[in-house]
């Protein structure tokens, strides 16, 4: 009786193995693409941009992708990508990549210039790109900008654009001058951002100004 | 509403109307009486009686089950006492081959010692020479009076001279000879002193035979009654199940903490291993799962361990081995299990590695100044701790396998017993559900009658005019009688 017991248990086991094999380990990852805004007088802002991405850098785990890039007067280009990692699944060398990361980050940070224009929509749309090829199941794009685009003539951005299933996270939006003389423009830049946002599909548009709260960037509203 | 007064309001009058209605229906009503009480009735017996055969049918299962319960519950009391019988009788055959196979020898001695001791007191039984006995011719001589002259007295001299040196003669060989004789009786004592180890040698080996022949005693006692099949001894085995399925649920209680811990020491040094971005479910990690694997490993080690040492007893077909593959498994398990032990001891290592590994990425990555980390030997205490936890908690889960027979076993006995309880409850609600319904359908029946009471009435009183004609009894209504008809 006890063999049979035995028997059943192990079979049991066997299936929810199984079962579990045929779970995607991929969709249980993470990939973050942030966008640093470096036009204008934002570019000041990147010491700000490096404690957004130390932030990153601690709390994604192994298997995880992050991806920075920097939004200028066009951005939709992988030239325009920073830095990009997926994390080994070994947790030590995931931290290595992590070390390295940040190395890079600061130099990049460093050295940064302004651009005359800012192409939000360009990198937004690279961005997707970049979450959705990593196959990871959580993709989320962080935009670190006062979220003002600005294009030059030729640039042609105004048609719809996918940012299906990915989360779009606002950081740092600072106030312009013009908008502390009527902040209506202020709300409007970003209910605007929201609707074009929400509109290309994307499952949450959040803003985040308080750069003690970055917790909120991964938490569920 | 409209519509609902539209139908009543056909004479004019609601109030007429709804008696006209109600007198109607009680006309339909009191008509079809017979068949509606038939209707009444049979569906209460049809509710009632399969409720009523399903309380008897699972009596008699509780009972049947109460058997069974009984025979396994004996069946394993007779197996384990009859176990414990075998087991004092092989302490008793060892006791008795190791103390009696001595006992020629311990007899053989203190038959010698016994022998000496006699010879030993034979010889203290010899008396010294007796005083000569010439003494009473001396005291003759003694009382002739020393005015005799000059040579009497010489003569008397000498004699006492001589008597004296007899005197000293035999008081030294009296004396000698008492030397002797304490001489023998101090050599005595040697002899006593091994008689009395011996005897109280004997005395233990005695007593401890005797205690053992008790606790036979006992056991036999307890295995008549078993065979007997005797209440009593169904009591005292249950509740000895109880007791063990307590004890053997708080122990696997403390070992599943035990697990935990294990668990928590080497999951996160797994994922260096097996990587920590794979996952089974949602929220189950791979490396989470190998380090169940391997705790679960080190549990069936444990077990086979445990089996082969013939401790336990969950698979009889180890316990059935030669005694050579018996001792070569034990061998194996326990080889593996201090590979699993050095491996977890090295897991609880490199989780310490990788703690401090990300703990300085952070700080690397933190705009405030790293914290100084703890050094020296003090540093090192919960690396030390956690790598013998690592090594300890193998071989201490090892010995879950005990408490689990425990469990396996005990809680046949009590599962057993709760479901005949549930059984028992089960019947007890579909018999009182029965009940009920038959009480229902009565009050039914009742309420049928009190709703055409008027039509009764006359029926009753027509009958009661009747009753008075020669030959007719007037008959009172009865809602549950049968027999009853309104034609």
């Amino acid at each position: 009786m006890f063999n049979r017991a035995f028997l059943a248990a192990m079979l049991l086991a066997g299936l929810t193995v199984a079962s579990a094999g045929c779970v995607d380990s991929r969709s249980q990852a993470h990939a973050v693409y942030v966008l640093v805004d470096t036009s204008g007088t934002y570019a000041n802002e990147s010491g700000k941009a490096q404690v957004i991405i130390n932030y990153l850098l601690g709390t994604l785990q192994a298997g995880d992708s992050l991806a920075v890039a920097r939004v200028k007067s066009r951005s939709f280009s992988e030239k325009d990508i920073v830095a990009k990692a997926t994390f080994d699944a070994r947790p030590t060398q995931a931290n290595a990549q992590k070390r390295a990361f940040r190395d890079q980050m600061d130099s990049f940070l460093r050295t940064v210039q302004g651009s005359s224009y800012t192409d939000i929509t360009g990198g937004l749309i690279q961005g997707a790109e970049f979450v959705n090829e990593t196959g990871a199941g959580r993709k989320t794009i962080l935009i670190f900008s006062d979220m003002q685009e600005e294009l030059d003539k030729v640039t042609v951005r105004n048609f719809p654009i996918s940012l299906k299933n990915i989360r779009v996270v606002a950081v740092n939006v600072t106030k312009l001058n013009t908008d502390n003389i009527d902040p209506r423009r202020y709300l409007g830049r970003l209910e605007a951002w929201q609707k074009r946002v929400q509109a290309a599909g994307a499952s949450e548009w959040k803003v985040i100004n308080d750069l003690e709260r970055l917790d909120a960037i991964f938490a569920k509203s | 509403m409209t519509e609902m007064n539209s139908w009543m309001g056909w004479t004019g009058n609601s109030v007429l109307s709804m008696l006209v209605v109600l007198f109607v229906a009680m006309i339909l009503l009191y008509a079809a009486r017979v068949p509606m009480h038939g209707l009444i009735r049979v569906a209460g017996h049809a509710l009632s009686g399969p409720m009523r055969l399903g309380a008897r049918w699972l009596a008699t299962m509780a009972e049947e089950m109460k058997q069974r319960n009984k025979a396994v519950l004996l069946a394993h009391g007779r197996l384990e006492t009859g176990q414990r019988v075998d087991r004092e009788f092989e302490r008793i055959g060892i006791l008795v081959t190791r103390d009696l196979q001595g006992y020629p020898t311990l007899q053989r001695r203190l038959l010698e010692e016994v022998t000496r001791l006699e010879e030993d007191y034979k010889k203290c039984g010899e008396v010294p020479p007796p005083p000569p006995d010439w003494v009473e011719a001396v005291a003759a001589v003694a009382q002739i009076k020393a005015g005799g002259g000059e040579v009497v007295q010489k003569i008397l001299v000498e004699i006492r001279d001589s008597i004296e040196r007899i005197h000293d003669k035999a008081i030294a060989e009296y004396r000698r000879a008492y030397q002797t004789r304490h001489g023998i009786l101090e050599g005595f004592m040697p002899y006593w002193r091994s008689l009395d180890k011996t005897m109280k040698q004997v005395d233990r080996k005695v007593a401890d035979l005797q205690e053992s022949a008790t606790a036979v005693d006992a056991h036999m006692e307890k295995y008549k009654q078993i065979v007997a099949k005797t209440d009593e001894s169904e009591t005292t085995l249950t509740n000895s199940s109880y007791t063990q399925f307590t004890i053997s649920v708080i122990v696997l209680w403390i070992a599943l903490g035990g697990a935990f811990i294990n668990f928590k020491l080497i999951a996160l040094p797994m994922s260096e291993m097996v990587g920590a971005g794979d996952y089974l479910t949602a929220s189950l990690r791979t490396s989470e799962v190998a380090a169940l694997v391997i705790i679960l490993l080190e549990a069936s080690m444990g077990l086979f361990l445990m089996e082969s040492l013939r401790i336990t007893h969950l698979f009889p077909r180890i316990s059935n081995l030669n005694d050579r593959t018996r001792r070569r498994m034990i061998w194996i398990s326990l080889v593996l299990l201090v590979t699993l032990a050095g491996i977890e001891a090295a897991l609880a290592l490199m989780r310490d590695m990788l703690i401090a590994d990300k703990q300085a990425l952070l700080q690397s990555l933190a705009t405030a100044p790293a914290a100084a980390a703890g050094e020296g030997w003090i540093g090192r205490i919960p690396t030390a701790g956690q790598m013998i936890l690592g090594f300890i908690l193998p071989f201490a889960l090892a010995f879950v396998a005990i408490p689990l027979e425990s469990f396996i076993h005990s809680s046949r006995t009590v599962c057993g017993v709760l479901a005949v309880d549930f059984v028992h409850v089960l019947g007890f609600a579909l018999r009182v559900l029965g009940i009920l319904v038959r009480l229902a359908s009565r009050a039914l029946l009742h309420f049928y009658d009190l709703l055409i009471v008027l039509p009764l009435v006359a029926e009753q009183l027509v009958r009661s005019v009747r009753g008075r004609e020669p030959g007719e009894k007037a008959r009172p209504l009865d809602a549950t009688d049968k027999s009853a008809s309104p034609f």
